[in-house]
């Protein structure tokens, strides 16, 4: 269809009428979402102060390789490369990574946020070519539900560790940090499980989904969360960093964790 | 509530034009077309404005106002700044005849090029077919478009890079997914949507769900489904393969 003639024709980077403060939302993602990359950066090759008590960072958790006795195959292997540096959390973090980065609500966002493709809605772009999601590279967002499966599996293996946070070698406990780990996979389950991806696995590819009753269900509730998807990824964003945060302090002995049963 | 305010209103044709101040009184209950109407009255009886309804379902009145496409007869003056002249553009990503009015007729012809509602054969002999309300609830959704355009006028693939060749725009996606989504329909689009009418434009900046009157929750219900289904397709040799979620 030939692209009609318009008077907007060379909008400048920036350029709206809008009189609102626009550029806050943008802003706001920005340093939330450059905030977490820096410090999850920094944590994941610190290689150290990972685990406390029964407690294990999210970070670093399935521990495959490692020193603590979390590690699920023991230490380092022989076989990697010595000039790289080693931590158990970057044979991990990358699913995460992978499944943030590709997520539909992330996408959105951090298009606006960190490459101004809008800066704001009805707010002009810096950049007259635009390519979108449709060539490389960002046709790879197209891969999300495999980041999506592999999630899956993290997260199983953070509800294990979540559940061992109630054993302490004195036998079943409940510190601060098993609130934190158990918050954790709470709030990353409602992230997960209200993926847009997930949605659509579950029932949404159906035309007549009445014909499944289960699935049915299962769509119902996973549309439930889908609804909140924004509030959940951010939530479980933060959280997963605070989980870091307070194992590594413990661990560092400069907080202190309050056993309370 | 201010007595009077300033409507900084663009004037022009598909050459150009520019913004005129009308000062003019304002009431309690008042919505930005009945302060357009009230300066085509009193003040500019050439000014050209479109609208049919003045309740928000004809579609007929999308402009821009404070820089966002709104519906003129659904924006009330209590809700905007009177302090600062109230700004009023025709939308941008359509070509100006005159004044507030574009030519939409672009939406008309893309929408030719969708495949048409396909149904089953009939369930029952006289012709009737039957439907669960949990099997059409999604496409009913989608049914409330007034087709207004306002998301098309929003979207910064259409607005900004002008790929309306290329691009149907978030208006169509919703269409498209009411048919693809329908119980009764048998039609395959998932081929034109990414090839054709390249969904894979669509970044999800919400914008276009953000603009609409009738709250269609256009990106997460409509467009990422749609994207879905292309990844079905195109992009999950697993699923094909195993069925897996
Ligand atoms: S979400 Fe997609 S279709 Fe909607 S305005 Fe943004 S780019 Fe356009
Ligand atoms: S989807 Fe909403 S914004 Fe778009 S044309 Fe329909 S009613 Fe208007
Ligand atoms: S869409 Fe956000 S996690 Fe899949
Ligand atoms: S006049 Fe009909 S929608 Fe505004």
């Amino acid at each position: 269809m030939a692209a009609p003639d318009v008077v907007w024709k060379g909008g400048r980077f920036g350029s709206t009428s809008r009189p609102d403060r626009w550029w806050i939302s943008p802003s706001l993602v920005f340093l939330g979402f450059g905030a977490f990359i820096v410090y999850a950066t920094w944590a994941a090759f610190q290689n150290g102060y990972y685990t406390y008590g029964p407690y294990i960072s999210p970070f670093y958790s399935p521990e495959i390789f490692g020193s603590s006795p979390h590690a699920l195959l023991g230490g380092k292997p022989h076989w990697f490369p010595s000039f790289l540096p080693f931590s158990p959390a970057l044979f991990i973090l990358w699913i995460p990574g992978g499944f943030r980065l590709t997520c539909y609500y992330y996408r959105g966002a951090y298009y606006k946020a960190f490459w101004a493709d809008p800066p704001a809605c009805a707010v002009g772009e810096p950049r007259k070519v635009y390519l979108g999601e449709r060539s490389f590279p960002l046709i790879l967002q197209n891969f999300h539900r495999n980041f999506l499966r592999l999630s899956y599996l993290v997260w199983a293996f953070l509800v294990y560790d979540a559940v061992r946070a109630f054993f302490f070698p004195d036998g079943f406990g409940i510190g601060v940090g098993t609130i934190v780990l158990v918050i954790n996979v709470v709030l990353l389950a409602g992230y997960i499980f209200g993926c847009h991806a997930f949605r659509h696995l579950v029932g949404g590819s159906l035309r007549q989904i009445s014909d499944y009753p289960a699935r049915q269900k299962l769509y119902e509730c996973v549309s439930c969360l889908n609804g909140q998807h924004k509030k959940w990824a951010w939530a479980s964003l933060f959280w997963v960093g605070f989980s870091d945060i307070y194992v590594r302090l413990c661990s560092m002995g400069i907080w202190h964790d309050w056993r309370l049963l | 509530m201010a007595t009077q305010a300033t409507f900084r209103i663009w004037r022009g044709d598909p050459s150009g034009g520019k913004f005129q101040d009308f000062v003019t009184p304002v009431d309690e209950g008042m919505v930005v077309l009945d302060a357009v109407h009230r300066v085509q009255a009193e003040q500019a009886p050439d000014l050209a404005v479109r609208w049919n309804c003045k309740a928000g379902k004809c579609g007929s009145c999308s402009a821009e106002i404070n820089g966002m496409p709104k519906l003129m007869c659904m924006t009330r003056l209590s809700n905007l700044n009177l302090e600062m002249p109230v700004i009023i553009e025709p939308m941008h990503a359509f070509p100006v005849i005159r004044d507030l009015v574009t030519d939409v007729s672009w939406n008309f012809e893309v929408k030719k090029t969708i495949r048409k509602f396909k149904p089953r054969s009939p369930d029952a002999p006289d012709g009737a077919w039957r439907m669960q309300q949990a099997d059409v609830e999604r496409v009913q959704e989608f049914r409330k478009c007034i087709e207004c355009f306002l998301c098309q006028d929003v979207c910064h693939v259409l607005r900004d890079h002008h790929k309306q060749d290329e691009f149907i725009g978030p208006r169509y996606l919703v269409y498209a997914a009411a048919l693809e989504m329908h119980p009764l329909d048998t039609e395959d689009r998932v081929s034109d949507l990414k090839k054709k009418h390249n969904i894979g434009y669509c970044n999800i900046t919400t914008c276009c769900r953000q603009v609409c009157p009738e709250s269609i929750t256009i990106t997460e219900n409509a467009i990422i489904p749609l994207k879905e289904r292309v990844v079905d397709r195109f992009f999950d040799p697993l699923k094909q393969l195993f069925n897996i979620i």
